[in-house]
């Protein structure tokens, strides 16, 4: 009886002093399943944030407390991330008075169930790794998008990573630089490849190139050599294809090769994977294709990204993964947002986040656009090598 | 490209294409034509065989040094097994199901197809170093290009004839000739027209049905083989969900040229092959809309001439 009441008075001393002094910071990634490895990196970049910080912020003359928990949204059933906890996590999030920022999610469809919830409570959601472009950028997705994300009308989602139609622009870019001046552009007739030829044509014209084909293929179509003779009577210097090794870019190189077409080859990220050599092979890629990736690979990191990486290394002995630096960044900003809000309030950490401009982060000096975007544009440009991706340059610089 | 150019140029893709396509649709009208079965699994069929192709050339070292050897390999050895596959369904799956309504052999050639599509797709898987070490079952597998890239016109010519597509026909032509003939002088091919015609009567002819019946599966079977390796040759790529789009493309021609009938199946794969051709090659943005074309074509068919374009005038179904 007494010991009870005894943890009883211990625990309303605990929470009466946690509401006077700390916030809470969570992040809903998913920590079970074939993601982990990437994950748990995300997350240690998240505790290298709080940490440079001390786990301390002053708002008002008063010292906080951060206190960050980790929470997963994938379930084991699933070994991947699952609608009913993400949207159990953003509940949880919303009732919970202490949570002034939500970090996440790791899948975009999962943000399609966080952010109108996160959205209607006023409470900030950033995101490491989201690329999908509907999600932020209207116009470019589904109709409805991104307004049903937002019911309270206001944006309240932020990214640090570059969404996928960047990818188009970075690429009409790089074309113009590989001395293109007639590209032939086609795409997949997908939400995804659509999007990011549409955005490829679109800069490539604000370049100067001459776009002198936009069509869209059957990629379940046995094979695209009459589509190939009618690419080489444009005589095009690169053709861009917006789609996927499932919706035949390995075809595609195959025919190119086989119709004697010595364009170049140039596609998004959903080109690098292993299935593009083994549908193409070796030979048909070699010196032609050219790919577009979100990521930065931490090697062709510099300044505070670099000093981040090897302040990683000494940390947790290895490298960390791709989308660990974005996990820092995210959390960085988050904290540096709450602190310009001055004092423990939803809205005004929103605000603050709102208003960040040219953040001086490891990714670089960047700032949160009227979407909620990032206004970074670096992506890596890679090619095939023997069989292998192989990393060429930084774009979008 | 003057507009000649571009006309011949279509019509060799064209013809190509549609000669594979036409192969694969032989098997299926002579299979409709004697048991009136659509057979789904027949795509499928031949997908298989090109798995079986590729791992041939992948038995004798990827990039193979003598391309004629190997093909002559794989013409040996592929469609024998098509033809042993094709064999089997029918005794093992449809034979039984000879009597019972037709909707439920129907049903059981889909699922035979849903099988033979799982069995690519573990063959894909295999650790072997043609399939990329089995890394990727599904995704589509780099078949080598064993011919090349060889302009017959010149390496400068605007129009472009390449030794694949001559390939194509060197082995289809003949080979359609060759049905024709066996169909129509032998005694096996005048028993399977018999047979066509009027099973029971043949049988009480002293024809033994289930033996023609098994001999039109093989016929069918190894002509999906020999298909199976010409598509492999010329569009140098495979995967296991092919047979599903050669097969639809078959059957789709069987259908416009009047089901059970040979040269109609012939006549309507090369109408597909062009129509593909000139929707991708020739019409600005028309690629998207090549299947509306053909099956668009397929529904006016069969809305004013029901038969097919041939179904009516030849009155003999294989």
């Amino acid at each position: 009886m007494i010991r009870t009441a005894l943890a009883a008075a211990v625990l309303s001393l605990a929470s009466w002093s946690a509401a006077a002094e700390s916030l809470t910071i969570v992040s809903s990634l998913p920590r079970t399943g074939s993601a982990n490895a990437q994950t748990t990196s995300m997350i240690n970049g998240i505790k290298m944030a709080i940490a440079e910080v001390g786990a301390k912020v002053t708002l008002g003359g008063v010292e906080h407390t951060i206190v960050y928990e980790d929470w997963d949204d994938a379930s084991p059933e699933r070994g991947a991330w699952d609608p009913a906890v993400e949207a159990a996590n953003a509940d949880k999030a919303i009732r919970n008075a202490d949570v002034m920022a939500y970090i996440g999610t790791y899948n975009s469809g999962a943000a399609k169930i966080a952010m109108p919830k996160l959205n209607q409570a006023g409470l900030a959601m950033i995101s490491p790794a989201n690329t999908w472009p509907g999600l932020t950028k209207p116009g470019i997705g589904e109709a409805n998008e991104p307004m049903v994300y937002r019911p309270a009308g206001n944006v309240s989602y932020f990214r640090v990573v570059p969404a996928d139609d960047i990818q188009g622009a970075v690429g009409a870019q790089w074309a113009k630089e590989l001395g293109a001046s007639k590209v032939f552009v086609l795409h997949d007739r997908e939400l995804y490849g659509q999007g990011i030829a549409k955005m490829f044509k679109l800069n490539a014209e604000k370049l100067g190139l001459t776009v002198v084909g936009f069509e869209g293929v059957d990629g379940k179509s046995g094979n695209f050599k009459s589509l190939i003779n009618k690419i080489r009577s444009q005589k095009p210097e690169l053709v861009y294809f917006g789609g996927t090794t499932e919706t035949g870019a390995g075809q595609l190189a195959k025919d190119m090769a086989a119709g004697g077409l010595t364009a170049k080859l140039m596609g998004p990220d959903a080109f690098y994977n292993s299935a593009l050599m083994t549908s193409a092979g070796d030979t048909a890629l070699e010196g032609r294709v050219f790919i577009t990736f979100g990521g930065v690979p931490p090697e062709q990191q510099t300044g505070k990204g670099k000093a981040f990486v090897e302040a990683y290394l000494t940390l947790y002995k290895t490298e960390p993964e791709g989308y660990a630096i974005y996990a820092y960044e995210a959390t960085k900003v988050t904290i540096d947002a709450i602190s310009r809000a001055g004092k423990k309030d939803r809205a005004a950490v929103l605000a603050a986040l709102r208003a960040t401009k040219d953040f001086d982060g490891a990714l670089g000096k960047w700032s949160f656009d009227e979407n909620g975007d990032t206004t970074l544009m670096v992506m890596s440009g890679n090619t095939v090598k023997a069989g292998q991706f192989s990393f060429v340059k930084l774009l979008g610089q | 490209m003057s507009t000649w150019e571009i006309i011949l140029q279509l019509l060799i893709t064209g013809l190509a294409n549609g000669l594979i396509i036409a192969l694969i649709a032989l098997g299926y009208t002579m299979v409709y034509g004697i048991v009136e079965l659509i057979n789904f699994a027949h795509g499928d069929v031949m997908m298989l065989g090109c798995f079986l192709a590729l791992t041939i050339v992948g038995l004798l070292g990827g990039e193979v040094a003598a391309p004629w050897l190997a093909i002559g390999l794989m013409l040996l050895l592929v469609p024998p097994f098509c033809a042993a596959l094709n064999w089997m369904i029918d005794r093992h799956v449809y034979r039984p199901l000879r009597n019972a309504p037709k909707l439920t052999v129907l049903v059981s050639a889909i699922g035979v197809s849903f099988v033979c599509v799982n069995l690519g797709m573990f063959w894909g898987g295999l650790p072997m170093e043609v399939f990329g070490g089995g890394a990727q079952a599904a995704s589509a597998k780099s078949f080598p290009d064993l011919l090349g890239y060889h302009n017959l016109l010149g390496n400068d010519a605007v129009v472009q004839l390449t030794s694949k597509e001559v390939m194509v026909a060197v082995i289809t032509v003949p080979l359609m000739i060759l049905l024709t003939w066996f169909v129509s002088r032998t005694r096996l091919g005048t028993a399977m027209r018999a047979v066509a015609q009027n099973p029971t009567a043949a049988q009480l002819m002293g024809i033994d049905t289930n033996r023609v019946v098994g001999l039109t599966f093989i016929i069918g079977g190894a002509l999906a083989g020999v298909a199976s390796v010409v598509a492999a040759l010329y569009t140098t790529s495979i995967s296991f969900q092919m047979g599903y789009r050669n097969g639809l493309d078959a059957f789709t021609a069987a259908v416009l040229g009047g089901i059970g009938n040979l040269p109609g199946a012939v006549l309507g794969a090369l109408c597909i092959g062009l129509a593909r051709a000139v929707m991708e090659g020739w019409v600005p943005n028309g690629g998207q809309w090549s299947n509306t074309v053909v099956f668009g074509v397929l529904i006016l068919v069969l809305v004013f001439r029901p038969t097919g374009i041939l179904g009516s005038r030849v009155r003999e179904k294989v």
